[in-house]
């Protein structure tokens, strides 16, 4: 398997960043027939400083925000030539709920044949932890700063971008957790089987964003979802959320936070409001 | 008989564009109706992309680029002030595409008529720039557009510029070319470049640093001076074809001329009409319009303007807190030079003002007044000047 990456190693990510894993593994199930466009971000930054590459599969970076047009004009170039192959977007949480919506709107709404994935952690990790559109209630960053004037942080809760999409009757939309790999699997495979416009919301840590230990990714992002904070499902066609992972017994958002310094500030009162939300939520889902 | 967003239309049929992708703005949205039809009709087969903001039209013109598609749109003005941040990135990555302008004010206040504001304010995008003087132009511009820009010594985009409703919504004769003609002239688009090629994988857009970042600029740089040569090339070789001559500059009445305008697009026919009417009275007044502006010809208007009197550069345009945008280029090449020409600036005709023989009147006697004592360097023609000074704090 490891000589079938389509993504290789001694790029410039941090330590203990998800996003690499994400992607090897997204291209893995891809293949070799496959065009990624990459908006602004780390993902772009750190992978192909001239004259070296991680990718193994042709790649462009246009833009922070246009990665859906730019593929939107791959995919019509690829219909005049009667080419297959797969067109994917990466782009982080800021590229995709905040300056790449427009964008990804309008390719959905026109129906491209694309698969979309918002590399999701949670702010502008990029230029250095600054919130954007996808950063949760009660999370520090560098511009929702925590102080005596204001001791939550960010005080909007997370944009539900993958409803928004689901809501343009998307042909598949899902939310995934690589620490829940074969969901994650499952997922990937068919989304690649699907025709037309396609979207993954894809959690990853961020251990210098999120001020946690680099080591572990993967155990945070098991617990946003067996907390209930990061719930996974998909849909087909704008139908009905199928949640495909339901926590037998859900773990207290806290122990998500504890992990989390960018979390460490919230007193009980603000956790407890956060825990009643993230309830309200899967009650709303109950089957 | 055409408009000029028909010429533009047809010459992009004429090309056999496999995408275009569009966003409408007036005045240039007759192209993609046009375009939309000719592909309902089964006349052009073509990929339609209706996108949802010019930005992503151009962001779309750049994937298809790079999929080796022959790629057309057309925008104008806010349009094309919103493509803005793209627009480096289609020369950067050097691709091809050819875009129509119908040349258009920018806000505020909002305009939808005439002047060069938007494609100027673009200069230093690093496209080909070209500049219709009418429909004829227009389409035979785009389509050499496309030959000059695929070369593989270019490989940058190109605009072809058509004034907002002068040209754009006017009908005019316009010879339009035969199929075969055409395919023969211009010739099935071969990519000289690298594609995204899935059994041939590359990287591109890639991060480039200050190690590498200058190299890249410097063969822009080098691209833009190929151009240069192959525009020439280009130009001769379709007026061989079609009988039409085309060249970076035209002048006309120029031998004996004392005072020369420069025009650039539609007002050039009235200047040239008004030159005419005024050498009848012996009056030696030359024309040059200038039809290629990037890259832009240093040299043709040193040699053209060598020896003459006075420079009256008709600019629809104007850079806050210099002056015309044509008139600085122009005062830039003369530089060195021995025995240079008084270069004076005329600021006309923006947002859609008459330029008419009255104009050209208070053009010509600003002109000659400067053969013999000092003038403005910059002059607003037909503006209501005591208006605004009365409410502006001077």
């Amino acid at each position: 398997m490891k000589d079938e990456w389509l993504f290789a190693p001694g790029h410039g990510m941090c330590a203990g960043c998800v996003v690499p894993a994400l992607v090897k593994h997204i291209l893995a199930i891809a293949g070799k027939n496959t065009f990624v466009v990459n908006s602004t971000g780390c993902l772009e930054v750190a992978t192909t400083e001239y004259p070296r590459t991680s990718w193994k599969v042709p790649w462009v970076h246009v833009a922070f925000e246009n990665s859906a047009a730019v593929a939107s004009g791959i995919e019509a170039a690829m219909k005049k030539f009667g080419e297959e192959g797969n067109i994917i977007c990466f782009a982080g949480d800021g590229g995709t709920a905040d300056i790449g919506m427009q964008a990804l709107s309008g390719m959905v709404e026109r129906g491209h044949d694309v698969l979309y994935v918002m590399y999701d952690n949670e702010a502008y990790m990029n230029t250095g932890i600054q919130r954007s559109g996808a950063t949760p209630y009660g999370a520090w960053t560098t511009t929702s700063e925590v102080g005596k004037a204001n001791p939550i942080g960010n005080l909007r809760p997370k944009k539900p971008v993958a409803d928004i999409i689901a809501a343009h009757k998307a042909a598949y939309v899902a939310t995934v957790n690589l620490a829940f790999f074969q969901d994650f699997k499952k997922k990937v495979e068919k989304a690649m089987k699907v025709k037309g416009p396609r979207f993954l919301h894809a959690i990853v840590t961020c251990p210098t964003g999120w001020r946690a230990d680099p080591s572990k990714g993967i155990e945070i992002m098991r617990l946003a979802t067996e907390t209930g904070i990061f719930p996974l499902w998909e849909n087909e066609n704008g139908g009905k959320k199928r949640i495909t992972y339901r926590p037998k017994k859900f773990k207290p958002v806290k122990e998500y936070f504890k992990l989390q310094s960018r979390f460490r500030h919230l007193s009980d009162d603000i956790i407890e409001k956060i825990q009643e939300d993230v309830d309200r939520w899967w009650k709303e889902h109950s089957e | 008989m055409l408009r000029g967003n028909e010429s533009v239309a047809y010459a992009f049929k004429l090309a056999r564009i496999d995408v275009f992708p569009m966003f409408p703005i007036t005045p240039s949205t007759l192209v993609p109706e046009r375009i939309s039809k000719f592909i309902a009709d089964g006349e052009l087969d073509a990929e339609f992309i209706p996108l949802e903001s010019e930005h992503s039209a151009i962001s779309a013109a750049i994937g298809a680029s790079l999929k080796g598609a022959r790629v057309g749109t057309a925008t104008a003005s806010q349009g094309l002030a919103l493509m803005h941040e793209i627009l480096f990135i289609a020369s950067g990555m050097r691709l091809p595409i050819v875009m129509g302008i119908g040349n258009r004010a920018l806000s505020a206040p909002i305009n939808i008529w005439c002047d060069h504001q938007d494609t100027m304010a673009e200069r230093d995008a690093g496209w080909l720039q070209f500049y219709a003087e009418s429909n004829q132009e227009g389409l035979d511009l785009i389509l050499m557009a496309f030959k000059i820009s695929e070369d593989k010594r270019v490989l940058l985009p190109s605009m072809v510029g058509l004034d907002a409703f002068v040209l754009t919504h006017t009908m005019e004769p316009v010879d339009v070319p035969e199929q075969e003609e055409i395919d023969e002239f211009i010739g099935k688009k071969k990519p000289e470049y690298l594609t995204l090629d899935a059994n041939n994988p590359a990287t591109f857009g890639a991060f480039g640093s200050p190690s590498h970042y200058m190299e890249f600029k410097y063969a822009q740089y080098l691209a833009m001076k190929n151009a240069s040569v192959v525009i020439d090339e280009v130009f001769s070789e379709f007026t061989s074809k079609f009988g039409r001559k085309y060249s970076k500059i035209n002048e006309e009445m120029m031998d004996d001329a004392d005072i020369v305008f420069i025009t650039l697009g539609s007002c050039t026919g009235t200047a040239r009409e008004f030159i005419k009417m005024k050498r009848k009275e012996g009056k030696k007044i030359g024309l040059l319009k200038i039809t290629v502006f990037r890259p832009f010809p240093k040299e043709e208007i040193r040699k053209a303007l060598k020896g003459k009197k006075v420079v009256a550069v008709i600019d629809r345009n104007i850079s806050f807190g210099f002056g015309g945008a044509v008139y600085g280029e122009v005062a830039a090449a003369m530089n060195g030079m021995d025995e240079s020409p008084k270069i004076v600036d005329f600021i006309v005709g923006l947002g859609g003002r008459d330029i008419t023989f009255n104009t050209f009147e208070e053009v010509l006697s600003i002109a000659e007044k400067a053969m013999n004592e000092e003038v403005d360097e910059i002059n607003w023609i037909d503006v209501d000047k005591e208006a605004v000074e009365k409410e502006e704090i001077i």
